[in-house]
């Protein structure tokens, strides 16, 4: 089914720049396995997402004020003075909180289904870092409201990189552009925060061309072998999509609309204020499994460090897990520890929001050391020792095993 | 599918638990829990009590605390006329100018305005109030956790310290505040403002109706945000069943 264009136009440009071809190629002669999962939707509500966030940000910035005298009081001229400026900032704020919603299923989906062996590596380091710079651009988006949390949050955030040995003071007056967070750390901040996004696509499109090359993984782990395993990507998956995508937006809705401040924190309704610390710094909802992790270790450059291992070791993946089976469907130890794990999750993000003392502090440890122990070495074991159950020939058999007798009878 | 839902609705869970219990400072008493008629999915303010609410806040409040971020125009959502507005205004003086001559002078408000601070500066406000300093309250409702609840709750919190509770030199006793001491006196009293609608001037009646005027005050579109709300969301169920019978209708060729 190669491309022929029969349009005179079309052809005229395709013979020059090849891009509707190369459309074609993408969505109809993409062979796609039939047998994908609403897990395999997360990929494309976090495309979705990113252009939400673009979109209402690049209309944000055409009234924002990035000063520390002017930017919390520009913001509340959005909410109360820009047509629909409600809408575009809860938008943009519940945003970000639908798209870290939507990158942790798609990771864990990922996770589940060992979609990052061999040969999608680079695909899930392309993903990783892509992970990377959304938590990087949403702490600069955090700080431009310039509310309490804002300041205090940055305060925090960047004095992390004071715990780097010899250097570190050096960087965080760097980072800063002076020796505390003030106007220069504000104005930075939006800078980069505007830039980032861009860079996002950039990588996602490199993720996407690596998904290409290679395929999509599926809910069996099993590649595809002929025609009868997959089929086009449009109109299949594009419709599966799109209603995947309406029922996304209606959970969207429901806080953009009806509990707007409901993933926020209140203390960023009052502007910051250097001299008062507020009574409990927390991170966004987001950070807080990892704000966790930095909390669990007494030392501070030792807490800064297994933070950032806490993603570094997720890099490590494709070789730590050694199992030669994909999909947990199929490996029933690896599958009960893939929920152990999950579960670890959660009380990670849990402890994170409640302050460090008493048996917050103890079940934050030893959550944070289980988080390491099952990536650095419960994965490795499991697949050693682990026996698979048998994996279906090809997808189209997994497929036709599961229908219900009558159907197959209906189809004979 | 039923994995997906149950797994989204945990993890939507968690994060708001974990939300809501990160704010909790201290120790915080159980604050009282008023049905907004603002709350809800169909919630719009309360007219008539916003309307008292800002006679509550012009007649007792005003005199501490501003109202920086709103404007006088926007009384209008409350159902106040455009001469009610003008009359409103005009009753601060602001600082305008430079004029021709490049002096300063005195002006009657406009409706453009935004309500009057009560102090010149923070310095001005701490001095007047015995070192504390009054916040300004345009955005009161939003800046404390569960904050209408939270308003109301102070508002009519005030009492008589326990025998054992250590009360600073020029505080006062609230069970609602951080700490339980607050600089603040109480600042509503019975009949402290006499209603035009002959509603009694209760405290209870007057926290509640100041309560929704700040409410309004610090969420000025929410009456817009739910209706627009409503028919998108009723527009997306409409679109998520249409592309259900498009997606069943499309994979129906496959086996």
């Amino acid at each position: 089914m190669s491309f022929e264009p029969k349009n005179p136009v079309v052809k005229w440009v395709e013979d020059r720049l090849p891009i509707t071809g190369m459309l074609h190629h993408a969505l109809y002669e993409y062979p796609t396995p039939k047998n994908l999962s609403y897990w395999w939707t997360f990929g494309s509500l976090a495309g979705v997402m990113l252009v939400v966030q673009i979109v209402t940000g690049i209309v944000l910035a055409m009234h924002y004020t990035p000063h520390v005298d002017m930017a919390f009081t520009s913001v509340e001229h959005i909410m109360r003075d820009v047509n629909y400026g409600w809408l575009l900032r809860y938008m943009h704020a519940n945003g970000a909180s639908m798209f870290f919603i939507v990158v942790y299923l798609h990771i864990f989906r990922g996770m589940y289904y060992g979609s990052y062996k061999a040969p999608r590596e680079l695909l899930w380091w392309l993903g990783l870092v892509i992970f990377l710079l959304m938590m990087a651009t949403a702490f600069m988006g955090y700080v431009l409201p310039w509310g309490q949390m804002s300041f205090w949050g940055a305060t925090v955030i960047t004095n992390l990189f004071g715990a780097i040995p010899v250097v570190g003071d050096s960087i965080v007056t760097w980072l800063w552009g002076g020796f505390a967070v003030d106007n220069p750390t504000l104005n930075r901040f939006f800078s980069l925060h505007y830039l980032l996004p861009f860079v996002i696509v950039g990588i996602v499109i490199l993720h996407i061309w690596a998904l290409h090359t290679n395929g999509s993984n599926n809910p069996t782990g099993v590649e595809l072998k002929d025609k009868q395993d997959s089929i086009p990507f449009h109109p299949y998956y594009t419709v599966k999509d799109l209603y995947g995508l309406a029922i996304f937006l209606i959970f969207f809705s429901a806080f953009l609309f009806y509990a707007p401040n409901y993933m926020g924190h209140p203390d960023n309704y009052i502007p910051a204020n250097p001299l008062v610390t507020p009574a409990h710094i927390v991170p966004e909802w987001y950070f807080l499994p990892f704000y966790a992790i930095l909390r669990a270790v007494p030392d501070k450059l030792g807490g800064v460090l297994l933070m950032f291992g806490a993603i570094a070791v997720l890099f490590a993946l494709p070789w730590l897990d050694k199992s030669r089976i994909r999909s947990a469907r199929f490996r029933p130890i690896y599958k009960q520890l893939f929920w152990v794990f999950v579960l670890d999750c959660i009380l990670l993000t849990y402890i994170g929001g409640k302050p460090a003392e008493g048996a917050y502090i103890i079940w934050g440890r030893i959550a944070t050391v289980y988080y390491f122990v099952h990536i650095l070495i419960l994965l490795p074991l499991v697949g050693l020792f682990e026996k698979p159950k048998p994996l279906p020939a090809s997808i189209s058999e997994d497929v036709l095993s599961k229908k219900p007798a009558s159907e197959e009878a209906a189809n004979a | 599918m039923r994995k997906l839902l149950t797994s989204l609705g945990i993890a939507a869970l968690v994060s708001f638990s974990s939300l809501g219990t990160a704010h909790a400072a201290g120790d915080a008493v159980e604050m009282k829990s008023v049905a907004w008629k603002h709350g809800g999915i169909f919630g719009t303010y309360d007219r008539a009590a916003a309307q008292r609410g800002l006679q509550v806040y012009r007649e007792v409040c005003a005199g501490c605390h501003g109202l920086g971020l709103v404007a006088f125009r926007t009384l209008s959502d409350l159902g106040f006329s455009e001469e009610e507005i003008k009359a409103i205004a005009a009753e601060s003086e602001y600082v305008d100018g430079p004029d021709g001559e490049g002096e300063m002078f005195d002006r009657p408000g406009k409706p453009s305005d935004k309500f009057p601070a009560p102090f010149p500066n923070e310095q001005a406000a701490r001095a007047s109030n015995g070192g504390a300093y009054p916040p300004d309250l345009s955005l009161m409702s939003k800046a404390r956790p569960n904050g209408d609840n939270y308003l109301y709750s102070l508002l009519t919190g005030y009492g008589d310290a326990p025998a054992d509770f250590n009360l600073a030199e020029g505080m006062n006793y609230n069970a609602y505040f951080a700490g339980h001491q607050i600089a603040m006196p109480p600042p509503l009293s019975e009949d402290a403002v006499e209603y035009s609608d002959g509603t009694p001037a209760t405290v209870d009646q007057m926290a509640k109706d100041v309560t929704v005027f700040l409410a309004w005050a610090a969420e000025p579109k929410l009456e817009q945000r739910k209706s627009v709300g409503l028919r998108v969301i009723l527009f997306l169920l409409i679109l998520a069943a249409v592309f259900y019978a498009v997606k069943r209708k499309v994979w129906s060729d496959l086996h």
